[in-house]
């Protein structure tokens, strides 16, 4: 009861799905368009039970004290700010212009999540200077192409080859060298075939491990006890 | 020459040096050339070849994480397509981003409103908003629109708008054009909607996630692409604007060059000491 | 300059430079902000799916279907499928007995549809979008009908960029092929990677790298360019120096 029920919805339901995709009869299509319908709404709740998670975690925290606890109580108290304008002062109109909830997603929400981003690019400087290391010949294929498609593809790199090889003394053919066609090629070949040999591994291992969840192979989603 | 010392820099003169070259350009501008590469120019002719007041499902599946990549992208291209009279519907599969896409539509239709364009809101176009459920909501799309999106991100039935009782499912756009910063995005559009529903489309998404979809692009399954602030910086190029993409452009070429020298210098360090110990 | 005088920007403003701090050092303000953002951001999400899904797609149709709806609460139809609607309004309510540790494995059904519907979907989508057109576009003509069109159009001392073109376009082709074939005999486990496979998946990890490195150099831009983003905020937004 506890394993067998879900693993028979989940077998029944997959291959349902699947053979939704081959047959468009109604008879298949509006259980398949039903049980879709299933799953956005219990995704729904899903983020809600996610959030739900978050303030059981921070409020045990709160309670034992933990190290940072005060931290947690702006977590929990800012969460349940949130929830209550969005919900209950707000309601439905909570993404209108002027309401709290549109505030607190412009000015915290929006600025926040996107600062935290942007420290990435920090870390990766610091990262190519320190972890970058070119030690074998795979290494360097790398650091080549990293090279010439991070300089190809933004103004600089044209300018820089028309500065250095625009003069009176080098070939004709080598000034009109650019370095954004090389860039091109470098994506449409090179990078474009590795890439769709890694598109079509991954594909055959989505499909296998779909069908290992389907038929009961895969059973790790159940997740431990019995 | 020892470079040992430059090993043991602290990192966050790395991050001052590149702070400073991201800022000074945006303070004082160089005004570095930007030349549309093809998966671009594919792009802009895609939208340019529909036929003029088409429907267009515009799905932007982006939150404020990549607000600086997408959004201008996002702007240039509803111009685009409100030029051509073409009315957009758009929605967002990214829990973060539906106000965002929201504002960014409404700003653009007020530059138009602004100038003597007078777009209206569920006649020329229409915001879903947001629905949980990735796949699921595209495959959902394909037997009803308004079924799937009961409300609009406003609260309207979506049914009694005057552009959605035009629109059934896939089958009333000529065209997809998604703005897309990773799952769900293109990739599951391409999946689930371009392959089952085979309705055309093309993509702009994060630099980060446009190599994935360079084989998309060779096989036919998106018609034109745009990767990143570079991308969107190009079809700004192409549709005559001058946008923050463009303005964003010579900070951007100064930190890759930046980053470059890193690469190269992180390497020369390590070669010298190996050298020094050998000798 | 003429700073802003919206006070909504100015704790954007203020909170972009707290987790900027970070920079230096981890230190309150970082994790004030931290804390903050976890906060509003599950608080944000919660109200998100209860007004655009649970209260749109849940309880609004039910409040139809047994508000004397014609046809009645049974009438089923395709997109319309009122109390009906009752099944995935119970499932979701049973996820939440996973904050309940002796009841929790009754999650466990609701989790099964997901997983069912998804592992069908997917298993179709990765099918029909990228292996059977990724295949299908793979099989690509190598262009020596049209090589040699160009030889014979163009004499060979007298080489025209057309057929240059032409060249150029089948070693692309050539090239592409071998760089797929060998990337995917480079995934070929199930034999050791020894003489003409240990060839050939050498040269497949050749490509591979080089489509790391491009992948590299994307990921770079990428973030670069959420940096210019929040920069561009501080100077237009904030303190209005352009």
């Amino acid at each position: 009861m506890k394993r067998e029920i879900p693993l028979f919805l989940t077998a029944v339901i997959g291959l349902f799905m699947i053979v939704s995709f081959f047959v468009p009869h109604q008879w298949v299509s509006v259980p398949a368009d039903f049980l879709q319908q299933c799953a956005v709404i219990v995704v729904a709740f899903g983020y809600v039970l996610g959030g739900a998670n978050v303030l059981r975690v921070s409020l045990e925290g709160i309670s034992r004290r933990e190290r940072d606890w005060p931290y947690k109580l702006v977590l929990v108290l800012s969460l349940l700010f949130t929830v209550i304008v969005g919900l209950f002062v707000d309601k439905q109109r909570w993404q209108d212009p002027g309401t709290i909830s549109l505030w607190l997603y412009d000015n915290v929400y929006s600025s926040m999540q996107a600062t935290m981003f942007a420290l990435l690019a920090f870390y990766i400087a610091s990262a190519a200077f320190r972890a970058f290391r070119v030690r074998s010949t795979e290494a360097a294929l790398l650091a080549i192409a990293a090279l010439i498609v991070m300089l190809g593809r933004v103004p600089i790199g044209d300018a820089a080859m028309t500065a250095i090889f625009h003069h009176a003394w080098i070939p004709h053919a080598l000034r009109e060298l650019k370095m954004s066609p090389i860039e091109e090629w470098i994506m449409n070949v090179p990078q474009s075939a590795a890439k769709r040999a890694v598109l079509i591994g991954a594909a055959m291992g989505v499909m296998a491990t779909g069908l290992r969840v389907i038929l009961g192979i895969e059973r790790s989603y159940l997740g431990g006890g019995d | 020459m020892n470079l040992a010392f430059l090993e043991k820099l602290d990192r966050r003169w790395l991050f001052l040096v590149l702070g400073i070259l991201v800022l000074g350009p945006l303070l004082h501008p160089i005004g570095l050339p930007v030349f549309p590469s093809e998966p671009v120019r594919q792009f802009h002719d895609a939208i340019a070849h529909v036929p003029d007041g088409s429907r267009i499902l515009m799905p932007c599946d982006y939150d404020p994480g990549s607000r600086p990549e997408l959004v201008p992208m996002n702007k240039t291209a509803l111009r685009q397509l409100f030029r051509k009279h073409c009315r957009v519907v758009i929605l967002n599969l990214w829990p973060g981003g539906s106000l965002l896409t929201d504002q960014t539509l409404e700003s653009v239709a007020q530059e138009f409103r602004a100038s003597g364009h007078p777009l209206v809101y569920g006649v020329d176009y229409v915001d879903l908003g947001y629905k949980s459920g990735n796949e699921a909501v595209m495959v959902l799309m394909g037997q009803g629109i308004a079924a799937t999106f009961p409300r609009d991100m406003r609260g309207n039935v979506t049914a009694d708008l005057p552009l959605m009782r035009e629109i059934s499912n896939y089958s009333s756009f000529p065209l997809l054009v998604n703005i897309s910063a990773g799952t769900p995005g293109t990739k599951e559009w391409v999946q689930q909607v371009n392959s089952r529903f085979h309705l055309p489309m093309v993509s702009g998404c994060t630099a980060v996630s446009a190599p994935e979809y360079y084989p998309y692009l060779q096989a036919g399954q998106l018609r034109g692409l745009l990767g990143g602030m570079a991308g969107a910086a190009e079809y700004e190029k192409l549709c005559g604007e001058k946008g923050s993409a463009t303005q964003g452009m010579d900070g951007q070429s100064l930190a890759h060059v930046f980053i470059a020298v890193c690469i190269v210098l992180g390497n020369v360090i390590q070669w010298s000491k190996r050298t020094g110990a050998r000798s | 300059m003429n700073p802003s005088h919206d006070f909504g920007v100015w704790v954007a403003a203020l909170l972009t430079l707290f987790v900027f701090s970070f920079l230096y050092k981890d230190n309150p303000l970082y994790k004030f902000a931290e804390h903050l953002f976890v906060g509003v951001s599950a608080g944000y999400y919660i109200v998100l799916n209860y007004w655009t899904v649970i209260d749109s797609n849940l309880i609004g149709p039910l409040r139809v279907a047994f508000g004397g709806a014609a046809g009645g609460p049974l009438h089923v139809q395709q997109g319309d499928y009122r109390a009906l609607l009752l099944i995935p309004g119970l499932l979701g309510l049973l996820l939440f007995t996973r904050l309940f540790p002796r009841i929790d494995w009754i999650s466990r059904w609701p989790l099964a549809v997901i997983i069912g519907v998804y592992a069908g979907l997917k298993t179709t989508g990765f099918a029909q979008g990228d292996l059977v057109a990724q295949v299908q576009a793979s099989l690509q003509s190598f262009g020596l009908v049209e090589l040699a069109h160009a030889f014979k159009a163009s004499e060979l001392a007298h080489t025209s960029s057309a057929t240059w073109q032409a060249i150029g376009h089948s070693c692309d082709v050539v090239l592409f092929t071998a760089g797929l074939l060998t990337s995917l005999l480079y995934f070929y486990y199930s034999r050791e990677h020894k003489g003409a496979l240990g060839v050939s998946s050498r040269l497949g990890i050749w490509f591979l790298m080089v489509s790391f490195g491009a992948a590299y150099g994307y990921t770079v831009m990428s973030r670069i360019s959420l940096l210019i983003g929040r920069f561009q905020f501080l100077i237009e937004d904030w303190l209005r120096i352009r």
